[in-house]
């Protein structure tokens, strides 16, 4: 029971890295990306490839794997990112379906359907990780998530964040303010890529199995749900929303039912969760920015005031 | 001798759609210059070929003597760096950044301007001009009135300090009232900074009564060009767009 939790913790951590690089992507720059999957896979094969043929310590294979995946997040970003919505979402989705079938076929780079095995644990002080030993792995997890945490916040809240949010509610007027719309997406894109590479690298050693079928298109719909259901915009509400829709999904194994409720009865919680939440809360759970109250009536006292 | 923005001789196309044919026209610098038409004249896709947005197939844009947009792919600058040049368009539809607010947008406004002194400076000024910026400060553009939001998007676009500023449409949707406050501000800046002003507008009158020179449009050519002052009094003018 406490490795069944300790399992959904980790994976809790990674779901949260990508949702909130997600947001800078889609929540906070307004791409609607329906890749990320793919950057999750780039980076944890990265790692496995990497690890199996030269092994390198994770270490240095962790921002490696990043960095591909960001490279990556180039390279599709600089033909697609001209495109608009719908547009720009089919366009992603055919790089991600590349990016599996590349996995998938690829048998001597990427063994195939049956992925790499014999990834290398990482080592820490001469202290190796045991990926059986969890509680190493939920500090490492939970580690990164902070930081991923602190430096999105961080770039969000800079003059490149303001920039970004700008692009996405009027990209003429955006690039009429001296924003050069172009270069801002595609870095906001490869940022975001840059995370999903660096979960990608900790789900690698940590499984330490790499087979392709993990980077799906459901995962990418699934984390682009995560930011919705939280609150575009918000890293707060990415948060938020990793959190409900993973251990709702999880809840009949925490729970013990998994024997009487089949599998599948998670993709009824999460259809359910969804369409609630449209109905009641179009704008997710926190919304794109907290209000302030204070503020909006202590504005209208002052008018009221100064009349 | 003093011609601050020189257009000639430009084509811009939309698949086989030819919007604008062969347009030439100069702005003098301190005018203020309007260009009325009808619906699908062409006046915003000019707007668009001068501010970058919009690629044009033949001829070229030059602003202070430099190549600005041209028919060369090579010499075309991006919309962000002829903004960075000093001509700042408020777009149709005004585009005000809504989920950000009145201040948020007018910090933005100044996006290139690194030095806050400036940016302070700059920010006291327009809310003199517009005390109701002030007001809603800490209010989301998005909630903002019709008259409010344009007048947001003319202080944003003052923001950076542009030698032209380009207005397209700043009357569209508005209240003839609030219409005749906004075109009162646009002479008041060319009074004031002596800016040079470039409205495309359909509300002919008016913006005939407000500036120095007037351009005529019809489907992509330019039929008349004359003092503002003379083409209020042309017959075929009257007759087209003054309802007279």
């Amino acid at each position: 029971m406490l490795n069944l939790l300790l399992l959904v913790m980790i994976l809790l951590g990674l779901y949260i890295i990508l949702s909130l690089s997600l947001n800078l992507i889609a929540g906070y720059t307004g791409l609607l990306s329906l890749c990320h999957a793919a950057f999750y896979g780039i980076g944890a094969y990265t790692t496995a490839i990497l690890s199996v043929h030269t092994g390198l310590s994770f270490w240095l294979l962790l921002p490696i794997s990043g960095l591909v995946a960001a490279v990556s997040g180039v390279l599709i970003g600089l033909p697609t990112l001209r495109l608009k919505g719908d547009y720009l979402a089919i366009a992603t989705l055919g790089f991600a379906e590349i990016v599996r079938n590349v996995l998938t076929n690829w048998d001597s780079l990427t063994g195939g359907p049956r992925g790499i095995s014999g990834i290398k644990p990482p080592v820490l002080f001469g202290y190796t990780l045991d990926p059986l030993k969890k509680v190493n792995y939920l500090i490492l997890v939970w580690f990164f998530v902070a930081i991923t945490f602190f430096v999105l916040k961080r770039i969000m809240e800079s003059r490149f964040g303001r920039a970004l949010e700008a692009i996405r509610e009027d990209e003429i007027a955006a690039s009429s303010m001296g924003i050069n719309t172009t270069k801002y997406k595609v870095v906001s894109f490869s940022i975001g890529a840059f995370f999903a590479g660096i979960a990608g690298s900790i789900f690698a050693v940590f499984i330490p199995v790499v087979v392709p079928g993990g980077f799906d298109f459901m995962l990418s719909v699934t984390i682009l749900c995560m930011v919705v259901l939280g609150g575009m915009g918000n890293h707060i509400g990415a948060l938020i929303g990793a959190s409900i829709i993973y251990i709702a999904s999880m809840l009949p194994q925490i729970l013990g039912f998994s024997s009487i409720i089949s599998p599948q009865f998670n993709q009824i919680i999460f259809g359910l969760i969804l369409v609630i939440m449209m109905i009641y809360k179009p704008d997710g759970i926190v919304g794109r920015k907290k209000p302030d109250f204070e503020k909006l009536i202590g504005a209208s006292l002052k008018k009221e005031v100064s009349r | 001798m003093n011609n601050i923005l020189e257009i000639k001789n430009i084509h811009v196309q939309y698949g086989n759609i030819k919007a604008l044919n062969s347009v030439s026209l100069t702005v003098q610098k301190g005018d203020i210059v309007s260009l009325i038409g009808a619906n699908g004249a062409g006046k915003s896709s000019l707007l668009k070929a001068v501010s970058g947005l919009e690629p044009i197939t033949q001829g070229t844009i030059e602003y202070n003597n430099q190549i600005i947009n041209s028919y060369q792919s090579s010499k075309r600058l991006r919309p962000d760096i002829i903004s960075s040049m000093g001509i700042a368009l408020v777009p149709e539809g005004r585009g005000v950044f809504s989920q950000m607010t009145v201040l948020e947008n007018l910090e933005m406004g100044a996006f290139l301007v690194r030095d806050k002194a400036i940016i302070s400076k700059k920010l006291l000024e327009i809310y003199a001009m517009f005390p109701i910026l002030k007001d809603r400060k800490d209010q989301k553009s998005g909630s903002l009135s019709g008259g409010e939001q344009q007048m947001l998007a003319i202080g944003r676009a003052l923001m950076s300090s542009p030698e032209v500023l380009l207005l397209d449409e700043p009357g569209l949707g508005l209240a003839p009232l609030i219409i005749k406050g906004i075109f009162e501000v646009i002479r008041s800046i060319n009074d004031e900074y002596k800016t040079t002003i470039f409205i495309v507008e359909q509300n002919a009158k008016l913006a005939l009564k407000n500036s120095n020179k007037g351009f005529v449009m019809e489907t992509g050519v330019i039929v008349l060009s004359d003092l503002s002052a003379n083409l209020i009094e042309n017959p075929q003018v009257k007759a087209a767009y003054l309802g007279e």
